[in-house]
């Protein structure tokens, strides 16, 4: 992969009334539906970062914007499907996936993804989740973790690090959260990978890699949460949270130990980020075509 | 994507099992999905519903379909949803306790107006209740088991025959009204065998779903045409479209207010009220001259009519109104049945549809129940006592 840096704004070659300035448009804008702006996330919010990546992933993995399909569940990232032109479907708290295992299955010419946050895609859907992975059903699965349920006001979560404080953990979290990247290994991810906000070219590398792949593919990214986890734990705004995130990642590729899939996420320990997995199964659809050619073989 | 055709998104018509076949109400129903044009299937095992998804598990992958089981009903609903937006026609099947699992991407497919067809054949219960004996108690579920105000359409077959039918008229009317329809059978229909007879393709009209002509600057994907349905594009279409959950515009953006709400929620009722000859079906079986009418529908409407015909027999001036359509009740066929002095509803269950009943005769003649709580049709002596008796109200 060619790591290319564009301009982040294009002179649109418009000229203002007096003829001298012109009007700056961002290369994206016909990506986004500039129309439904302002956002609805909060200031300091990595959402719209991870957005940003994902766009710059389809261009670069030359995906045309007609074959484009986003699947979301409710919550704040869930948001993603009013500001990202692309067939868009904003479902179900926690069905995003299974929603787009029907998509994908029924059109395979389409690239498919997923993005919903931590508490769509671990707790109520995380159940889909195993299950889409073990099937190695064709989807990009994009996982923006804040570490709590933001969209209703700061609850726990099950990527909340333990002790942590959330409106429903006012004496510290007693849970453990899932390590997310060990997990999609397990249930079998053909790619997986974990970066945060702060790296965004390091992300949009990543998005951009990962829409060349093939199978069930996942993607967690660390975003600030400042009005709600930040604040409630004392990391501040958000850009004290992205300061966070530059002095406690560590890169995989740093660590000598090589089977690292993850880490736990604990407040104030080192965060591990990098991909873990990038392999080859065979996915869902090939095996089913398999099983499709035996029964017309069969005659039934 | 490899130049091949899509055989789900473009199904061939099928014509290898043209003709007449010994065979049971659920694979009737799995054979009637076919002819429609289902080619896509995802479910979860469930007694007395398993035999639909075994034999789609069989017939789909020739037919260049797709079955894929899924880890739970409701992953199933989300998975026949996914499919029916990238353009298959779509179809899950359950019973009872699946069907709880399912209310809440009903819902979704009501809200974000996608047509697919879940099929519920009806066991007894609550909860695990009588896995392999009959009941026709998710009425009530099937009417408002969902959250949030929604008007559903329900079928309920009485024989294999009516399986196959249908599911066929399932499918036509989710593509027309673009909204989920639910088939409710029941046990005793779902595992008898009769005869069924498959007609060759073309011979009952296939319907799918209308597109947008507009290029698509201009597509609103919740714009209404005449008949209050929007058109829809699929996945892929180009049109960047936009479907949701939330209460939303015509152009699909979420917008969760009074305003947008009071126009949406409606629309989604009048599409499905004010179109009933898409979907109403009715049987009137000896109503000429009948002051007692039977409503019934499904296995039970099989043993009203054998009440009908022991009546008739001794004199007695009774007759039916078979709903094959159940919901939206079909009020204007029951009410225009003027000579009725009194009803009696029979249905396995402890008084559902019956409440419809009711509501509709607002107290002009009596109305009796005749239900049992599940694993028993009524059966037709029983029928036939509460058509003669002096009792008003519940018996």
């Amino acid at each position: 992969m060619t790591a290319t840096t564009e301009p982040l704004l294009k002179d649109s070659g418009h000229k203002g009334p007096n003829g001298s300035s012109s009007v700056l448009h961002h290369p994206y804008d016909h990506l986004l539906r500039a129309e439904a702006l302002p956002h609805i996330w909060c200031p300091g919010c990595g959402i719209g970062t991870a957005i940003g990546a994902l766009v710059y992933g389809f261009e670069h993995a030359s995906i045309p914007q007609e074959k484009r399909v986003i699947v979301s569940g409710i919550g704040c990232s869930s948001r993603i499907v009013y500001y990202a032109k692309t067939d868009a479907y904003h479902t179900t708290h926690g069905r995003a996936i299974p929603f787009a295992t029907g998509l994908k299955l029924s059109n395979p010419a389409l690239c498919v993804v997923v993005f919903a946050g931590d508490g769509d895609l671990f707790a109520i859907g995380g159940n889909h989740f195993i299950h889409a992975a073990r099937r190695n059903i064709d989807l990009l699965v994009v996982c923006i973790n804040n570490f709590n349920y933001g969209m209703t006001g700061g609850q726990s979560g099950p990527t909340t690090p333990p002790g942590a404080l959330s409106t429903t953990t006012p004496y510290g979290n007693p849970e453990l959260p899932f390590n997310l990247p060990d997990l999609a290994s397990a249930a079998g991810a053909t790619y997986v990978a974990r970066w945060t906000t702060l790296d965004v070219r390091r992300l949009r590398m990543a998005f951009a890699e990962v829409l060349t792949r093939r199978g069930f593919r996942f993607l967690e990214v660390l975003a600030p949460c400042p009005v709600s986890f930040g604040k409630t734990n004392k990391i501040g705004s958000g850009a004290e949270e992205m300061e966070y995130y530059r002095a406690l990642e560590v890169l995989k590729s740093r660590i000598e130990s090589t089977n690292l899939i993850g880490s736990e996420i604990e407040l104030g320990k080192p965060i591990v980020v990098g991909k873990f997995v990038d392999r080859t199964r065979e996915t869902f659809g090939e095996r089913y075509a398999r099983v499709a050619a035996k029964a017309a073989e069969a005659g039934a | 994507m490899s130049s091949a055709a899509n055989l789900l998104l473009a199904p061939k018509a099928d014509d290898s099992m043209v003709g007449t076949h010994f065979m049971s109400g659920d694979h009737a129903c799995a054979e009637g999905a076919i002819y429609a044009g289902c080619r896509f299937f995802a479910g979860y095992p469930i007694t007395p519903a398993t035999e639909i998804a075994e034999h789609l598990a069989e017939r789909l992958p020739a037919l260049g379909g797709q079955y894929i089981q899924m880890e739970d009903e409701i992953a199933s609903v989300a998975a026949i949803l996914g499919a029916s937006v990238a353009g298959a026609k779509s179809m899950t099947a359950t019973s009872g306790p699946g069907f709880s699992l399912m209310m809440e991407n009903l819902g979704l497919g009501i809200m974000m107006e996608v047509p697919t067809v879940i099929v519920n054949v009806q066991r007894g219960g609550p909860s695990t209740g009588l896995p392999t004996s009959v009941g026709q108690q998710d009425m009530m579920q099937a009417r408002f088991g969902s959250h949030g105000d929604f008007t559903s359409i329900a079928l309920s077959p009485q024989s294999p025959q009516e399986a196959f039918d249908l599911t066929v008229h399932a499918f036509n009317v989710a593509e027309k009204l673009r909204t989920p329809v639910l088939l409710m059978m029941d046990e005793v229909v779902g595992h008898m065998h009769e005869r069924v007879i498959v007609p060759p393709p073309g011979q009952i009209p296939i319907r799918s779903r209308t597109r947008p002509t507009v290029p698509p600057a201009e597509y609103r994907p919740y714009k209404p045409g005449p008949d209050l349905v929007p058109p829809m594009a699929l996945a892929g279409d180009g049109y960047a479209v936009r479907f949701t959950s939330l209460t939303h515009n015509e152009l699909g953006q979420a917008v969760t207010t009074y305003e947008v709400q009071k126009v949406l929620v409606p629309r989604l009722r009048d599409k499905v009220l004010k179109n009933r000859e898409v979907y109403e079906r009715v049987e009137l079986y000896k109503t000429e001259g009948a002051t007692t009418l039977i409503v019934s529908y499904g296995i039970t409407a099989r043993s009203a009519r054998r009440a009908v015909d022991l009546g008739r027999a001794k004199g007695h001036r009774i007759g039916m109104l078979r709903l094959l359509s159940v919901w939206p009740f079909p009020a204007a066929r029951l009410l225009g049945l003027k000579q009725i002095r009194r009803i009696v509803v029979a249905e396995v269950n402890m008084g559902q549809v019956v409440l419809e009943v009711e509501r509709l005769v607002s107290g002009s003649c009596p109305v009796i129940h005749v239900g049992t709580p599940g694993g028993l049709v009524p059966l037709p002596e029983t029928i036939l006592d509460a058509c003669l008796s002096k009792a008003g109200g519940k018996a």
